[in-house]
């Protein structure tokens, strides 16, 4: 009886024990280990994660204010004074693209929001589900990816109006479909995994399957998605802005500079080059994060 | 005696070299020879190195990440390792062929079965086309196919059918060596004894010598004259299959036999080797299977052991053969 | 010795744009407790389809199932749950049927946590052991899978499967994906459980030499039927079906002497898709008579025990 007693207690000890020794190491902490690897990707997040700040602080870094004129520095080359130069009302370009970074990071993170999360949930219900759920939702969504994104994107904002927020919802929606596909063909992949015969035979539940087993390993493909969704939505959001139906001037948006600098562009190139730039290093840094995030997500890979 | 052998092997290393894992050492001075006619199996477990030895003699392993470290494959005296890619175009699929493990894979699925048959036929021997259907034909039958089915897709045909097409494809060109990497492994075992029936009947006609690479020692007993064992990379027994039969001399092979549950004994416990195979970019030092081997002492691990002859053409890579 | 599970008339089919699939076309079997039934056959013959069917994995078309003499034909949710803590599965491969998301603990924890009759400090103490149980070093505690080799998998396969401490476990083809040594381990684990828990498997395999290793009871299947059973020993002595004779002797056997004559058969496997009346094995059989093509044998006990689906077997053998 004793015995029996001290052989309980001991494994318990032992058990604890174990579980401190190897306490999990997080995953995040493994992704963010298997990630540091990747050098331009590590360097596409520097550069991201310098963008985010300089959106955040952009009231402490940019020198002047986003729609600050001063009419008697017009068309000013990039100078001591204003590092970008200076646009046809004399405003500081150096401040606009700061400001533009706000801007844009916003858009792009809401509207691939926006269509993450609608397209996330209609396309895992499709891929779960499968069979004439799958086909309505699969060809609904067929009929919008016919029509080209630009194109959609336009409508729908010259339908919505202009503005920040129609701008945001315009790319959102035109982005669904193309995230529901991701998401629809990872999930059915998922589906069919012995591993989730195995969960059944311990009787998993509907909800457990979907959380535990067929998400975690479906995520890293919509990972790369949203990443790239981002670059997308900016991209997109700028073209509006650029042929005057989304983000409407004053506000310091890169597309919108881009399209107010094109008249001048001959003359005063920085009006555009600077604004250019800024909306290239963000796709770049976003897409490469997005391949990076790829390899670091898959604990096959590993080693 | 000599100018009997087709493929003699001699010290032959192939390294896998790459930056993250290391340098893998996939076959170690491995030496072997095979005259004509001959049918020799090379038996392993999964990463020995078989596979690579294979490849290896049909200058098949991709430089990087792989490497030819040592030795020399002659055949018919020729190196092979000295011929230039042009020369070997030349002896693949004509000299000397492969079957690879997966029937299913192995065939393009967008051509017709006889066409890939033909194909073979066409490039190599130069055959104008008409000659090289017939040919082809010929073959199919000869694998147990009927010629009505020239011009059907390999997706109509069966897994064991599949295999028989391969084998077709292998044999057209009459090769003197013909190397089948777990030619039936794939197989149900009715379908594998028709296979294994065919390849038998086929070798006796043809004359061609076979290295069969299997982990299957039973396909073994029912194909081969030699048997040589693998284990992480080099031979550890080598033999006519009555020596590694019946006379069964390394402790790695005791334990391979050990292994398998019998048809016709009545075991209540199978005996096999404890452990695994050590990785093959950090082998241990000295006998590759002294950490697995119950036979172990310290001078297992002190020194590389070489193969010694323990009976004419018997040879085996252990220190303590013959005690008890 | 009592009858653990039984299985009458078993049917499973399945629809598909060819016709309707008999993967399992009425089995009637029955395994005693702590025995293990070998079923063998080749790919495609539905033991795997039987397996599943017999776990409720996928739902029967007909017949009936019984779990300790109760009807679990039809189940409701709490009678899957009960049946699920009383029977289990080990899968064949062991690269696809483990969560590449999960770490070895966690793994053996799920059937634990789903189960959830036990506390979070319990539940590790019972992984722990279970570790042990099966020949898992501690320190794999939190490897992934995908790093481990196909020997140490299949045994998180099995620690999983013993996790709820079942009764009864279909293995299907536990041991097909590994080399013949850690196939010789596996084996011997399964074994020694066995005795030491009193379990009953249901063993599919297509490796007769490992179904003669480990069963008590053999059953061959060919095209979703049952062609003969009875118990290992005898069957091994004398097989009295033609398919089985040529199953057989098809093996080939890691020795070089007393070769045996060898039935080679012709043909290939049909599909048992709309099956005509008529043996199925008609086609390829060596002893096929014009009745073989007509009438579909029946099921009868050649000799105690000893079950036999073919018209011809007291011809045949006598």
């Amino acid at each position: 009886m004793a015995e029996e007693k001290n052989r309980q207690v001991s494994s318990a000890v032992r058990a604890e024990d174990v579980m401190r020794k190897y306490k999990k190491q997080s995953r995040l902490g493994m992704i963010w280990r298997q990630y540091r690897k990747n050098a331009l990707s590590m360097f596409s997040l520097a550069l991201i994660l310098i963008l985010a700040a300089m959106a955040l602080g952009a009231d402490w870094i940019a020198p002047y204010g986003a729609t600050e004129q001063n009419i008697s520095d017009r068309f000013m080359g990039p100078c001591a004074a204003h590092l970008f130069g200076t646009d046809g009302l004399g405003r500081d370009i150096f401040s606009r693209v700061v400001y533009g970074a706000r801007v844009s990071m916003i858009v792009g993170f809401i509207s691939t929001g926006v269509s993450a999360f609608f397209g996330i949930i209609l396309g895992s219900i499709a891929g779960f589900c499968g069979g004439w759920i799958d086909n309505v939702i699969m060809r609904v969504l067929d009929v919008f990816m016919a029509i080209p994104n630009m194109l959609m994107a336009m409508v729908l904002s010259a339908t919505l109006g202009t503005g920040m927020i129609n701008c945001m919802l315009a790319v959102g929606i035109t982005g669904i479909p193309n995230m529901a596909r991701v998401a629809r063909a990872s999930v059915m992949t998922q589906r069919n995994q012995e591993y989730i015969e195995s969960a059944r035979s311990n009787n998993a539940g509907n909800g457990r399957i979907i959380f535990r087993y067929v998400l975690p390993n479906a995520l890293s493909p919509i990972f790369v998605a949203v990443a790239s969704g981002i670059a997308n939505a900016i991209t997109v959001a700028a073209s509006l802005s650029f042929i005057g139906l989304g983000i409407q001037p004053p506000n310091p948006e890169w597309g919108a500079m881009l399209s107010a600098g094109r008249e001048y562009i001959m003359e005063y190139p920085w009006l555009c080059i600077f604004p250019g730039i800024a909306i290239l290093i963000t796709v770049f840094s976003l897409n490469n994060i997005g391949d990076g995030l790829r390899d670091a997500l898959d604990p096959r890979l590993k080693n | 005696m000599e100018q009997d052998k087709l493929l003699e092997i001699e010290d032959l290393s192939i390294y896998y070299i790459t930056e993250d894992a290391g340098t893998c050492q996939a076959v170690n001075h491995v030496s072997l020879s095979l005259g004509k006619g001959e049918t020799l199996g090379l038996v392993g477990e999964t990463g020995a190195g078989k596979t690579t030895i294979a490849k290896g003699i049909m200058r098949l392993v991709m430089e990087p990440p792989g490497k030819y470290v040592s030795g020399s494959i002659r055949f018919h005296g020729e190196d092979l390792l000295k011929k230039s890619v042009r020369e070997m175009q030349k002896i693949r699929g004509a000299k000397i062929s492969m079957i690879f493990q997966d029937p299913m894979t192995a065939l393009n699925p967008t051509d017709t079965v006889g066409a890939q048959i033909a194909e073979v036929l066409y490039y190599q021997k130069n055959l104008s086309k008409a000659e090289a259907r017939k040919r082809a034909e010929e073959m199919m039958e000869m694998v147990g196919i009927q010629k009505n089915r020239y011009d059907e897709y390999p997706h109509q045909f069966s897994g064991g059918m599949k295999q028989r097409i391969v084998i077709a494809i292998a044999l057209a060109c009459n090769p003197e060596l013909l190397i089948a990497d777990e030619p039936t492994t794939a197989l149900d075992v009715t379908i594998q004894a028709q296979v294994l029936d065919m390849m038998r009947n086929l070798k006796k006609e043809l004359g061609t010598a076979m290295l069969l690479i299997t982990h299957d020692l039973g396909v073994v007993a029912e194909m081969c004259e030699k048997v040589a064992i693998v284990y992480a990379g080099e031979i550890v027994e080598l033999g006519r299959v009555e020596h590694i039969y019946d006379e069964t001399a390394h402790p790695y092979t005791i334990g391979l036999f050990g292994s398998l549950p019998s048809m016709a004994g009545t075991e209540e416990r199978l005996k096999p080797v404890g452990g695994m195979m050590p990785d093959p970019s950090h082998l241990p030092p000295g006998c590759k299977f002294a950490p697995r081997c119950p036979r172990k002492t310290p001078a297992c691990e002190q020194q590389e052991i070489p193969l010694s002859e323990i009976a004419p053409g018997h040879l085996v890579r252990c220190i303590h053969v013959g005690e008890e | 010795m009592s009858v653990l599970v039984e299985a009458k008339e078993l049917k499973k089919y399945f629809e598909t744009k060819s016709g309707t699939l008999h993967a399992v076309d009425g089995i009637t079997c029955s395994i005693e407790e702590g025995k293990t039934l070998g079923v063998v056959g080749e790919s495609g013959c539905g033991k795997s389809t039987l397996g599943r069917t017999v776990l409720h994995l996928l739902e029967s078309t007909g017949g009936q199932l019984f779990f300790q003499g109760k009807d679990v034909t039809r189940l409701d949710r709490h009678g899957l749950r009960e049946l699920r803590s009383k029977a289990q599965m080990i899968f064949q491969d062991p690269y696809s049927s483990l969560n590449p998301r999960m770490t070895v603990s966690q793994l053996i924890a799920e059937p634990l946590k789903i189960e959830g009759k036990l506390s979070k400090k319990e539940i590790n103490e019972k992984v722990l052991e279970l570790m042990d149980t099966v020949g898992l070093a501690e320190r794999l505690y939190n490897t992934f899978p995908h790093e481990l080799d196909g020997g140490r998998r299949q045994r998180i396969g099995v620690a999983k499967a013993l996790a709820v401490n079942p009764q009864f476990i279909v293995c299907d083809e536990p041991v097909s994906a590994l080399d013949v040594s850690i196939q010789a381990q596996i084996l011997n684990l399964l074994k020694d459980l066995q005795e030491k828990r009193n379990l009953t498997y249901m063993f599919i395999t297509h490796d007769l030499s490992v179904v003669k290793y480990i069963s008590h009871d053999i059953m061959v299947m060919y095209l979703g039927q049952m062609v003969e059973k009875g118990p290992a020993k005898e069957i091994f002595q004398q097989t009295i079906h033609p398919y089985t004779k040529a199953l057989f002797s098809a093996l080939p056997q890691p020795s070089i002497h007393n070769r045996q004559e060898r039935i080679i058969l012709k043909g290939e496997l049909s599909s048992p898709i709309n099956p005509k009346p008529g043996c199925r094995f008609a086609k390829r059989c060596i002893y096929a008579q014009e009745a073989c093509f007509v009438d579909t044998p029946e099921l009868v006990e050649y000799s105690p025990n000893h079950m036999v689906a073919c018209h011809r077997a007291r011809e045949i053998n006598g």
